[in-house]
């Protein structure tokens, strides 16, 4: 091999490491906020929000983040967030971190208390600011709310959300009595919410039937 | 210029068409001469170059055959030479056992003839004394009676009969001692015989050796000579050697797998578990790494060993390098054996982790539930763990194999290829001259017409001809004939 072809093959194998280190950057994680509307007669539904979240944590990897948050009266705020964790990138921390989370959870399941009004885009507004912190590969965030936002007075929601690269699904949309009575109302509220999140640059799904969670995560 | 516009020449299409194909076709049949020549050419050239490109492939192939001959008889002469090696340090340590030991045997063997002699000679049958009596017996019997010759003889019998017991007695006596002395010398005997068995055992031992060694030398003999029997029985072992050595390696290879399940979860817990080495697992990598060293040092160590001679740079080492390298591999292997089969533990520490972890979250009590005989599951994993590092070192004998006789197969792969090509470019290039001449025939398909008519107008030519060269003839022959005629 003659000399430059040799230097040529060398600075090959050196642009290739390069690329290959340079994947090393990429993020594959994923970052996953889950969102419990407690409002009114929806708190009842926060048993079914257990067995999502237990679910997501077995399929959470080490590095992964996971907060959830409680939806109230006034949702954009920290102190809503119930439990938060990035799972360490050892196998063995990642489930003991696992399991403290699950019993936080747990505990905040049997202290739930109905909150008086509903303010979703303030727990979408405290999530992309999370999420976006973090930096994961990949952002998801489930809405476990029956979609109907009841803001107290004084609260101004009407912001535009930036959810580009993230993923909103919305989980066990329950119908309201209202709903029955008119079904427009149910799907009118699914589209507000659908055109909200595309417009932001989300990508935006519905999952009804919390037994059937496998395109989760 | 489209189709189109072309049929447009005339009002007509069809007209159009028929005077488009006309002047193709006079055209076609105007630069036919020219036409042909271009496609003798070009493929006469190409059948050239097909049969030229084959003949150098041949030559190609001639000289890698030569080489693999070559490497063949190479392989085999120093194969050969490691055999003959080996019996001679064999015959060596025989002879040298059965030398070191010759003095001894020796003393062994004179100690125990000279007692067998000793015992022989005081073995010896004495015969019994002839009788005294039997004169003075005669004398006596010749007297005459009165002088009480009878009562001499009666005394005298007595006393030969007294004499004749005490002969016995010392008689049976000898014989007893005698009897007791060649008892003794059985022993003796024995052990000789033993002694000339070991003897006889240890040079038939040596003799096959022999034997061998010159099957061996005949057979280096032929590789020397380049003989091409030998050739074809190292390509035909180089050949079985090859499928052996993959098919063991292939095992080697499931083991090392096994290896890697082992140890790649745990790595996790060392290196994370989530970071990645372009599109692999930074764990996975480095469990790959930890058996790759093994192996490596499994390689060194058997090299150290001179079992395999893949370096030979490690051949070369003093005898006391190489037994410190010997040294420092093995102890780097154990202690990678010790790291492996710790891992192999933290393995099944992590999965009863993992399963109790799922089983919370399932809400599932059962599942935390530890079997009490995991403990052989993770005995068998540390005792895994321990032990393939170990029965990886083996590989380095069939990776020698694989390796030497690969530079064969791939020579016998590569002829066989060259072969084929050889005979594909010569297939080709001789249809190239077929190839040429149906092409000439497809160019003449579209002039039929003026063919026809030329080949028409060349037999009128030809008829003209004749009957003018008939006439000229006739003429000839007439003409004198007339004068003959004239004359007379």
């Amino acid at each position: 091999m003659s000399r430059p072809t040799r230097y040529r093959s060398a600075a090959a194998g050196l642009v290739l490491m390069l690329a290959a280190c340079g994947q090393v950057n990429v993020p594959r994680n994923t970052g996953l906020y889950l969102l419990i509307d407690t409002s009114g007669t929806y708190n009842k539904q926060v048993l079914k929000a257990e067995q999502i979240i237990l679910v997501a944590l077995s399929r959470l990897q080490p590095t992964d983040s996971f907060a959830v948050a409680r939806i109230d009266t006034a949702s954009f705020t920290e102190k809503n967030i119930i439990a938060k964790a990035t799972f360490d990138d050892r196998p063995s921390t990642a489930n003991q971190q696992k399991r403290a989370f699950a019993s936080r959870v747990e505990k905040f399941i049997d202290e739930s208390s109905p909150a008086p009004f509903t303010d979703i885009t303030g727990g979408l507004l405290q999530a992309i600011e999370y999420l976006k912190e973090k930096n994961p590969g990949h952002k998801e965030i489930l809405i476990f709310s029956d979609m109907k936002e009841d803001l107290a007075k004084g609260y101004v929601r009407d912001i535009p959300l930036d959810l580009k690269g993230f993923e909103v699904v919305a989980l066990n949309v329950t119908k309201l009595r209202s709903d029955n009575f008119d079904p427009r109302e149910y799907m009118s509220r699914l589209d507000t919410w659908r055109s909200k999140v595309e417009k932001g640059g989300g990508r935006w799904r519905v999952i009804n039937d919390i037994d059937r969670l496998d395109g989760l995560l | 210029m489209s189709m189109t516009s072309l049929l447009a020449i005339t009002p007509w299409p069809a007209v159009s068409a028929v005077i488009l194909l006309t002047l193709l076709v006079v055209a076609l049949y105007l630069a036919r001469r020219t036409a042909h020549q271009a496609i003798r050419a070009v493929t006469d050239a190409l059948g050239r170059g097909l049969r030229l490109a084959s003949h150098a492939v041949a030559r190609g192939e001639e000289k890698l055959a030569a080489r693999n001959r070559e490497v063949l008889l190479s392989a085999g002469r120093e194969a050969k030479e490691r055999i003959v090696e080996r019996e001679f340090v064999r015959v060596g340590d025989t002879v040298r056992k059965d030398l070191a030991n010759y003095p001894a045997l020796h003393r062994a063997l004179s100690e125990s003839i000279v007692r067998i002699e000793e015992d022989q000679e005081k073995a010896v049958e004495v015969p019994p004394e002839a009788p005294g009596w039997v004169q003075a017996v005669k004398v006596i019997a010749n007297l005459d009676a009165k002088n009480g010759g009878a009562e001499i003889l009666e005394d005298i019998h007595k006393s030969m009969v007294r004499a004749h017991s005490e002969a016995m007695d010392d008689y049976r006596k000898a014989s007893s001692e005698r009897h007791a002395l060649l008892r003794k010398m059985m022993p003796d005997w024995r052990r000789i015989q033993e002694t000339l068995g070991r003897v006889n055992k240890n040079v038939e031992s040596v003799l096959e050796r022999a034997l061998a060694i010159d099957r061996h030398m005949q057979e280096y003999d032929d590789i020397v000579r380049g003989e091409d029997r030998a050739v074809s029985i190292l390509s035909s072992s180089s050949l079985v050697y090859f499928f052996v050595s993959a098919l063991v390696l292939s095992v080697a290879a499931a083991g090392a797998a096994i290896n890697f399940t082992l140890i790649a979860r745990p790595m996790a817990e060392m290196v994370g578990g989530t970071s990645f080495i372009g599109n692999f697992r930074t764990a996975d990598i480095a469990a790959l790494v930890i058996i790759m060293v093994e192996i490596s040092m499994g390689l060194f160590l058997m090299e150290s060993l001179r079992i395999t001679r893949l370096f030979p740079v490690i051949s070369a080492l003093s005898d006391v390098m190489r037994r410190r390298m010997m040294a420092v591999t093995f102890i780097i292997l154990l202690l990678m054996a010790s790291i492996e089969a710790g891992l192999a533990y933290m393995r099944e520490v992590l999965l009863q982790d993992e399963l109790a972890t799922s089983a919370l979250l399932r809400g599932d009590g059962a599942g935390s539930v530890v079997n009490e005989h995991l403990w052989i599951t993770t005995a068998a994993q540390m005792g895994m763990g321990f032990i393939l590092p170990f029965a990886l070192v083996f590989v380095a004998i069939p990776l020698e194999t694989f390796v030497h006789s690969l530079r064969t197969v791939l020579g016998l792969i590569g002829i066989g290829i060259m072969r084929a090509v050889s005979l594909l470019l010569r297939v080709f290039g001789n249809g190239m001259r077929h190839f040429g001449t149906l092409v000439e025939r497809l160019y003449d398909l579209p002039l039929f017409l003026p063919l026809w008519i030329e080949s028409r107008v060349a037999a009128n030519q030809m008829a003209q001809e004749s009957v003018a060269m008939q006439q000229v003839m006739q003429h000839v022959v007439e003409e004198p004939r007339a004068w003959q005629e004239a004359q007379s």
